[in-house]
């Protein structure tokens, strides 16, 4: 379908519909976002680019508020794990 | 890193419904104005635009362009440089907005109370879960405990449902008393009546506790019960979403690190909405949080004067004090009550980006010296999250803003040094 966009989370394939976020990606492919500086793993809080909870790995690039950034055709998003 | 330089006449920080509306308005008398704002679209967070379109920012936005509007979505304000100068991150640029009147729409963000378990996977705001919903999440099939306090609550409750979501139950805590009186508030607003009836048709049959909160959150790497507390007993509630926010924190920030006056965390404001600032005006949340339609009168009021045109504005000054009336009835019913500060334990993370416990916090005695001692407020979010939290549970008040207010790339921090150390940037060959 052309308004469906398919990208990678943690190498596996998630189709998302245009204008979704990394943040409902990473949510769609039940994984968590990041873990904390004591290792526990974290997800979207706000949703809304204010809490830094749904920082991911977006095309090689670190660090990045996944809840702010679009999806696009054929990106990959890598984060720590699967949620439990 | 490449750097675009605009001016505007007047510039417009935060596209919700008060940014929408005070450019608007600005532009009505032919100058040039822009928008910049954090997101990916415009709409702010009432009116977020994600998978779908929202009518009402649409709306605003046809407007704009029309008007010949500059909208800059993707663009986060990190320090003020000069004076009328903005530096911003756009996508991969950095930005520099010359302005001569700046209108500030900063909007307010999710007050957040901790309790054991509320940092786990799928324990979000319940302003959070929507815009995840709207930004592409299916929450179909989903069971959601919905918990905090406000009137965003329902508005959630029932979004969520309408997207087939299993609503488990919500849990307000203020009590059935306090909602009563706000109830007889709203008498007088027949608008407020039809909405409230719209949320109690999507929410048939669906369980609302009064004085009622979460006590704490199980699951083994992400969520699988929430404990709340009803009626003076706990009961479990199994769940995969907990949807918890406990009413609005306005986002202050850029207005403190300019240097206008805030008083009791909120930016002080004349007839016209300027600042103590001259030139720089504030609308919506950041002078009290008021909702949508306080929002967009304060928009337009500060939008023509910032234009030059205050007098246009008069027409407005009645409507906003009846609005005003309004927003302090909200402070009023969902106060939060004293016994949410015992839940978080010993071991519970208040600082969620340097993972800072209650125990470490609790033997400090101001924000400043948790800072030190703790890295507590340290991390991205620079307080955030945790500061209002310290705010309701130990009375601190954030005492220094200091750029950049959010966390800027190495490249843009580059040219907050040649600001200051520009002949150690000429020596090392950097311009």
């Amino acid at each position: 379908m052309s308004d469906e966009i398919a990208l990678a989370v943690n190498g596996r394939g998630v189709q998302m519909p245009v204008g979704a976020t990394v943040a409902a990606a990473i949510a769609t492919a039940s994984a968590y976002c990041r873990r904390s500086v004591s290792g526990e793993p974290r997800s979207v809080l706000c949703g809304m680019g204010i809490c830094f909870e749904c920082r991911a790995e977006i095309d090689g690039r670190p660090h990045q508020r996944s809840c702010q950034i679009l999806c696009s055709p054929g990106m990959r998003v890598s984060t720590p794990g699967q949620n439990g | 890193m490449r750097t675009t330089e605009k001016q505007f006449d007047v510039l417009v920080v935060g596209g919700g419904p008060a940014g929408l509306a005070a450019a608007s308005s600005a532009a009505e008398h032919g100058v040039r104005v822009g928008l910049v704002d954090d997101n990916p679209a415009p709409g702010g967070q009432i009116w977020r635009q994600g998978i779908r379109a929202n009518s009402e920012a649409e709306s605003w936005v046809r407007k704009l362009q029309s008007a010949g509007v500059e909208i800059l979505c993707g663009t986060r304000v990190f320090d003020h440089v000069a004076p009328n100068l903005l530096r911003a991150e756009m996508h991969d640029e950095l930005l520099e907005v010359q302005y001569r009147k700046l209108v500030l729409a900063t909007g307010a963000r999710e007050r957040f109370l901790p309790f054991p378990g509320w940092t786990l996977p799928n324990v979000m705001g319940a302003g959070g879960l929507q815009a995840l919903v709207k930004s592409g999440y299916s929450i179909a099939g989903k069971k959601v405990l919905v918990a905090g306090t406000g009137p965003l609550l329902l508005a959630v409750a029932s979004y969520l449902s309408a997207h087939d979501a299993e609503i488990a139950m919500i849990c307000e805590q203020a009590s059935m008393w306090s909602l009563t009186k706000f109830g007889f508030s709203l008498l007088k607003r027949r608008d407020k009546i039809a909405q409230a009836r719209l949320l109690r048709k999507d929410l048939t049959g669906v369980p609302f506790a009064t004085s009622s909160w979460p006590v704490s959150a199980e699951g083994d790497g992400a969520l699988k019960a929430v404990l709340i507390s009803r009626g003076g007993k706990v009961e479990k509630i199994a769940c995969d979403f907990l949807a918890c926010g406990f009413h609005l924190a306005p986002n202050t920030e850029l207005a403190a690190l300019l240097g206008c006056r805030l008083r009791q965390g909120l930016v002080e404001v004349d007839q016209v909405q300027q600042t103590s600032l001259p030139g720089v005006f504030c609308a919506g949340e950041p002078t009290g949080i008021g909702g949508v339609e306080l929002s967009v009168v304060e928009g337009q009021i500060a939008g023509h004067a910032a234009a030059g045109q205050g007098d246009l504005a008069r027409r407005f000054f009645p409507i906003r004090q009846r609005l005003r009336k309004f927003a302090g009835a909200l402070d009023r019913t969902f106060a939060l009550r004293p016994e949410l500060r015992e839940l978080a334990a010993a071991e519970t993370i208040i600082c969620r980006c340097e993972d800072v416990t209650y125990s470490r916090l609790k033997v400090q005695t101001s924000w400043r010296a948790a800072k030190l001692q703790t890295r507590c407020g340290m991390g991205p979010c620079q307080g955030r999250v945790c500061g209002p939290q310290t705010e309701f549970l130990f009375g601190w008040s954030q005492d220094s803003i200091r750029p950049p207010i959010f966390p800027a790339r190495v490249e843009s921090l580059g040219a907050m040094l040649r600001d200051v150390e520009p002949e150690y940037c000429e020596m090392r060959g950097q311009k």
